[in-house]
């Protein structure tokens, strides 16, 4: 299905509970540090920005996605020895955008879903990119194939992820 | 003004919150190597993510075990042949070993090295990563409770892993080897080149600062080289990969660490380095002429002669036993009793020129027969019998 324009009484607004609100971006953050221990290709997956994109779209709230994003932008900065507030920033802007185009588009089919991921981890990975570049004079380097890649891959994990956050959401 | 407000209010909040980040990484930023500004926030998020991690840790290794240890026993038995075989190989191995490392620590004490011991360790497990391909970090299930400290090693039994960063109260966080902010002093195991070991953002080894005007050559070893101060010296790295000229006067070296960074599980944090000047094994002072007669050539024994009949070849040279032995008895403390034989030079040029007497009758025998002259005291330690080990040098 295609990406259709509604309006604002239109569209949907979800809400989670406060256990799945504070325990689902944890089992996300918990994840991303513990599987890549195990399954090393699964470096590649940012399942806290999916997270974020998640609860930004569903919500459709944009101070709601801002603060959700920056919150766990900042808790996976606090689990890194860099400096608190790479993922914090990105995640933010993220958080925001998502919620600003969830409130305006219908995100609700897995197509829309998809390219929004895809969108949204270029974005992401650009801010992060900046930043680090910028502001804390890392070295990285970028590699628009690699982040394509890597975007069509958490595209495919946030499909499932968002399938399944739609079991716990409840109607607003 | 206040439409305006109510109108781009989200956007309002949004720069706000922006700019009180790009703020807060500023300050980082400025204050390096200071942690404390965030400790607080990396405490909450660490001790939110590691129970999890530790519990399902546990789980892990209580199903593994089960399994490992009560079912799954496959193989076991010609695993224990091959043990066996290589146990005995080894203590051949080890034998060898340590005839070579007791002659190292000799001639280290002769010329005062000191060495670095490690001489405590901590065992943990890895627990988790820090989640980031920037970030080259894993933690570990020990922490301040320990006895882990900041900037300690860790390491494993194959080489070296990464140093502490943060320590929590059960947790710590350990910077991989392969990080682009790390660091470790490294020398080239045959070429004995110097050079700092980074990491690179795509997580790959590099040896900087070895001269392009020097061969390095693929496969060779590389060890730690103590320089840090934070690694003891002569620990695997890992090996040359690739030496290639570099764009600047140094050469590009790739490394292959010798374990694998991102499928650790075990590792050892090194509490506490011993730096001490070697001692040799034996009791009493080793001397250059002590080592050097060892591996002088003997003499075959000579058939006996009739007493004061010919001379034996130590009478040839009758200078050098008496020049020897002067000193070692002259050493010797007032009332304390004499040198042992076996480590004094005189022991040790009588070992060059005289057969080794087979037993305590032939000692006079032999000793009239060297023509070393014999005066009442300073004689005594020289016809003294050879024993081998150190501990049974004590004078009669």
């Amino acid at each position: 299905m295609a990406i259709t324009y509604t309006s604002g009484e239109q569209v949907e607004v979800y809400r989670f509970s406060i256990p799945a609100t504070i325990l689902i971006p944890l089992a996300a953050i918990f994840l991303q540090a513990w599987l890549p221990l195990k399954l090393h290709f699964f470096s590649v997956f940012d399942l806290p920005l999916l997270v974020t994109i998640g609860f930004a779209t569903a919500r459709r709230s944009q101070l709601a996605g801002l603060f959700t994003g920056g919150l766990i932008g900042l808790l996976q900065d606090a689990l890194t020895h860099q400096p608190i507030g790479l993922y914090g920033i990105s995640k933010t802007v993220v958080g925001f955008g998502a919620s600003s185009l969830g409130i305006k588009l219908d995100v609700e089919n897995a197509g829309a879903r998809f390219l929004l991921t895809i969108a949204f981890y270029v974005v992401h990975e650009i801010i992060y990119f900046t930043i680090a570049r910028g502001l804390v004079s890392l070295h990285m380097e970028w590699s628009w194939s690699r982040e394509l890649l890597s975007g069509l891959a958490n595209a495919f994990l946030g499909v499932l992820l968002y399938a399944l956050m739609d079991r716990v959401k409840q109607r607003n | 003004m206040e439409s305006v407000l109510g109108r781009y209010r989200n956007l309002i909040v949004l720069v706000g919150v922006l700019f009180a980040q790009v703020l807060g990484l500023a300050v980082q930023v400025k204050r390096t190597n200071d942690i404390e500004s965030t400790r607080l926030i990396r405490v909450w998020a660490v001790g939110a993510v590691a129970p999890f991690e530790k519990m399902l840790l546990w789980v892990q290794t209580t199903t593994g075990g089960v399994w490992h240890n009560y079912f799954y026993l496959r193989g076991v038995r010609a695993e224990n042949r091959a043990l066996k075989q290589e146990i005995e190989r080894m203590r051949l191995e080890q034998v060898r070993m340590t005839q070579d490392a007791d002659q190292a620590r000799r001639l280290q004490s002769l010329l005062a090295f000191k060495e670095q011991f490690i001489s405590q360790t901590v065992a943990a497990q890895v627990i988790g990563s820090s989640g980031s391909e920037q970030s080259r970090a894993v933690y570990i299930d020990k922490g301040e409770n320990a006895g882990i400290r900041p900037d300690m090693a860790v390491i494993t039994a194959d080489g070296i892993v990464g140093k502490v960063l943060h320590v929590y109260r059960s947790t710590a966080l350990v910077l991989l080897i392969n990080d682009q902010t790390s660091g470790v002093g490294a020398i080239l195991e045959k070429s004995r080149l110097q050079g700092i070991l980074r990491g690179t953002p795509a997580g790959e080894i590099v040896l900087e600062k070895v001269m392009s005007d020097e061969t390095v050559p693929v496969g060779e070893l590389v060890l730690t080289s103590g320089g840090d101060r934070i690694f003891p010296k002569g620990l695997p790295v890992g090996r040359v990969t690739r030496a290639s000229p570099g764009s600047d006067l140094f050469l590009n070296i790739r490394v292959k660490p010798a374990i694998s960074l991102s499928r650790l599980e075990e590792v050892l944090v090194v509490t506490k380095i011993d730096e001490r000047q070697a001692e040799p094994e034996r009791s009493g002072t080793a001397r250059a002429a002590d080592i050097l007669a060892e591996r002088l050539p003997t003499v075959p024994p000579k058939p006996e002669t009739a007493a004061g009949g010919a001379t034996s070849p130590g009478a040839s040279a009758p200078s050098t036993p008496d020049s020897s032995a002067k000193p070692a008895a002259d050493a010797r403390p007032k009332g304390s009793p004499p040198a042992p034989a076996t480590n004094g030079p005189a022991a040790a040029v009588r070992k060059a020129v005289m057969p080794a007497p087979s037993s305590a009758s032939d000692i006079p025998k032999a000793a009239a027969t060297s023509g070393v002259k014999t005066s009442p005291k300073p004689a005594k330690p020289v016809v003294e019998p050879e024993p081998q080990p150190a501990a049974q040098d004590a004078p009669q």
